[in-house]
């Protein structure tokens, strides 16, 4: 899967309460939370994400709450993916749950400057910067990760887990 | 092996796991509030299994929102007691009966030392203050779980925290968490298992654990686990509803890293706006004023909390700059409160006594802050607009600091009341 868009650049320790503030969870309605996304971050955020954009960030992203409302308002915003220099455990292991690709890189956190257009090979593990023709690794993702992708998430593969014992 | 290592291998049916391994483990409970629960339930539907993996086992708590504080909420409560009535779930906590998750199920006897749990809720790592290995995950994994009664989990890196000597006097448990915080950052135990031990924590009470345990996810952490002792024996006596099993670190047990804290070099702690790593001194923090403060929640809403709450403000009011929130954790905490007439010192001090909720903590209701406005809480998180406003502060400390600065209407410390 390639992954191609202009990036939005954030820093250090992003909580689940700037990605979607929790007095928006009365709701997990995902267009709802989309209208929201980033906004204690960002308050102009809603208005400026594009469909297929990708968010690069520092480390420690997604840090504080459980809420999947955080990877979900990320999708439904159209964002593609989130590339950082690490990820709080919890937003992770959601994310691969629920379908958004997310990539762990010091590198290209370091280097990819606000705007700069970015080309993920998802497969690969391979990040392109095409404004600044320099390409990074993503750390490898353990082969489960790459199962739970394969099956379309975490629903689809309890599906088949399911299937398989009865 | 570590304790989390034993644990998760016992329930992964196997002998022995390693620190990155991923496995796939039986789960003794699962826990999901009015805020996850609802995608939870929508997921589950999707997975299309016919029944839940045990009825008994699935615990559903409307406590963030609740009392519902509006439709929206009201229609997320109701998923739960519709999806509660529908499976036959015999862990359905109605308004009345319910409290704030992490404290009600401790409490009841419902986690056990030994046991493993996951909750869609980042705060269910409180659990850990038992012998337990206990998780926060997402709403998918919950649903995940309740179809099969399993959860995937790569196994965490120990990190071992030995805490010297004796506490300070009105330091706890709220203290030495925030001060490891401070130390080793927001994301210092990231994906690992933050075990703690030494003589303060043999000599620290069970909700001094709890607490602790509660806040190991401000680190990053997977879990907090305290080896089982007298004192967890003592809790969990008369109160578990299952059996327990208690397990310990082996000597030789490897940990990723061991960090060692003279309890005498630990102040009473203050986290500062906008992380809980941005610890300071109580004592250097008197220039700060305060428009509210609350006392409650996972992290400092049991009885224990109560009373030393009461027991710094006992005989005085409330400063007129401040509004005081003080909210029992559970229903039985809150009869308790009554009983022990603590309810009584707060509303003769002038502060209100609220119904068990998560309420303002995550700025949902009960105490919303303004523009400009700062607040100080014995809860867990100060990020940016957290109880409210983008652009409104939160300090968070242990519940005497709390009560002293709502009485001095400024970040101050029993000490300063001549207590």
């Amino acid at each position: 899967m390639i992954i191609k868009g202009k990036n939005w650049k954030f820093g250090n320790d992003i909580d689940t309460d700037a990605i979607i503030p929790a007095r928006y969870l009365n709701t997990s309605d995902p267009k709802e939370l989309a209208k929201h996304i980033m906004e204690d971050a960002d308050r102009d955020f809603p208005s400026k994400v594009k469909i297929g954009d990708i968010i690069v960030a520092g480390k420690n992203f997604g840090c504080g709450s459980s809420r999947e409302h955080a990877p979900i308002a990320i999708k439904a915003s159209g964002i593609q993916a989130v590339i950082a220099r690490s990820f709080a455990r919890i937003f992770y292991r959601n994310s691969f749950n629920i379908g958004l690709p997310i990539f762990e890189s010091e590198e290209a956190s370091e280097k990819i400057q606000q705007g700069d257009e970015i080309e993920i090979d998802a497969d690969k593990g391979l990040i392109k910067n095409i404004t600044r023709g320099e390409s990074y690794k993503a750390n490898p993702i353990p082969p489960f990760m790459h199962e739970l992708i394969a099956a379309g998430g975490l629903v689809e593969w309890t599906k088949k887990k399911l299937a398989a014992k009865s | 092996m570590t304790i989390t290592e034993k644990i998760l291998a016992v329930h992964a049916g196997k002998k022995k796991v390693e620190p990155g391994e991923l496995i796939n483990a039986r789960v003794d409970l699962i826990l999901a509030n009015d805020i996850t629960a609802p995608i939870a339930i929508q997921e589950f539907k999707k997975i299309g299994a016919k029944n839940v993996f045990d009825k008994s086992r699935i615990a559903l708590i409307p406590d963030h929102f609740a009392p519902q504080k509006d439709i929206k909420a009201a229609e997320q409560c109701k998923l739960l007691r519709e999806f509660s009535r529908e499976y036959d779930l015999s862990l359905y906590f109605e308004v009345g009966r319910m409290g704030v998750e992490h404290a009600l199920l401790p409490e009841q006897g419902l986690v056990v030392p030994g046991d493993l749990i996951i909750g869609a809720d980042s705060h269910t790592c409180t659990y850990g203050a038992l012998g337990a290995f206990s998780t926060g995950v997402g709403s998918t994994d919950v649903a995940s779980a309740m179809a099969t009664g399993e959860c995937w989990f790569r196994v965490p890196e120990s990190m071992k925290f030995i805490y010297h000597g004796k506490l300070n006097r009105w330091v706890g448990g709220k203290d030495l968490i925030l001060h490891t915080i401070g130390d080793i950052g927001v994301d210092g135990a990231l994906y690992r298992a933050m075990e703690f031990e030494g003589e303060a924590i043999t000599n620290l009470p069970m909700y001094g654990r709890l607490t602790m345990c509660n806040m190991a996810i401000e680190a990053g952490g997977k879990n907090g686990i305290i080896a089982p002792d007298r004192i967890t024996k003592k809790y969990a006596k008369g109160r578990a509803r299952r059996e327990f099993s208690f397990y310990k670190s082996d000597k030789k047990s490897k940990y990723a890293e061991i960090k060692e804290y003279d309890c005498s070099g630990i102040p009473l702690t203050v986290a500062c706006p906008h992380l809980p790593s941005n610890t300071k001194p109580a004592a250097e923090l008197s220039h700060v004023a305060i428009d509210q403060v609350v006392i409650g929640s996972c992290t400092n809403g049991r009885l224990e909390d109560l009373r030393e709450a009461a027991e710094v403000i006992k005989g005085k009011k409330v400063n007129p700059n401040v509004r005081l929130i003080v909210i029992p954790a559970t229903q039985q905490i809150y009869k308790q409160a009554i009983k022990e007439k603590l309810v009584d010192i707060f509303i003769d001090a002038e502060a209100v006594v609220s119904t068990p909720t998560c309420g303002p903590c995550l700025g949902g209701h009960m105490g919303i802050l303004a523009k400009g406005e700062r607040a100080l809480a014995t809860t867990n998180r100060n990020f940016v607009g957290r109880m409210g406003h983008p652009e409104s502060e939160v300090y968070l400390s242990n519940p005497a600091v709390a009560a002293a600065t709502a009485v001095l209407g400024r970040i101050g410390t029993p000490e300063e009341l001549g207590l």
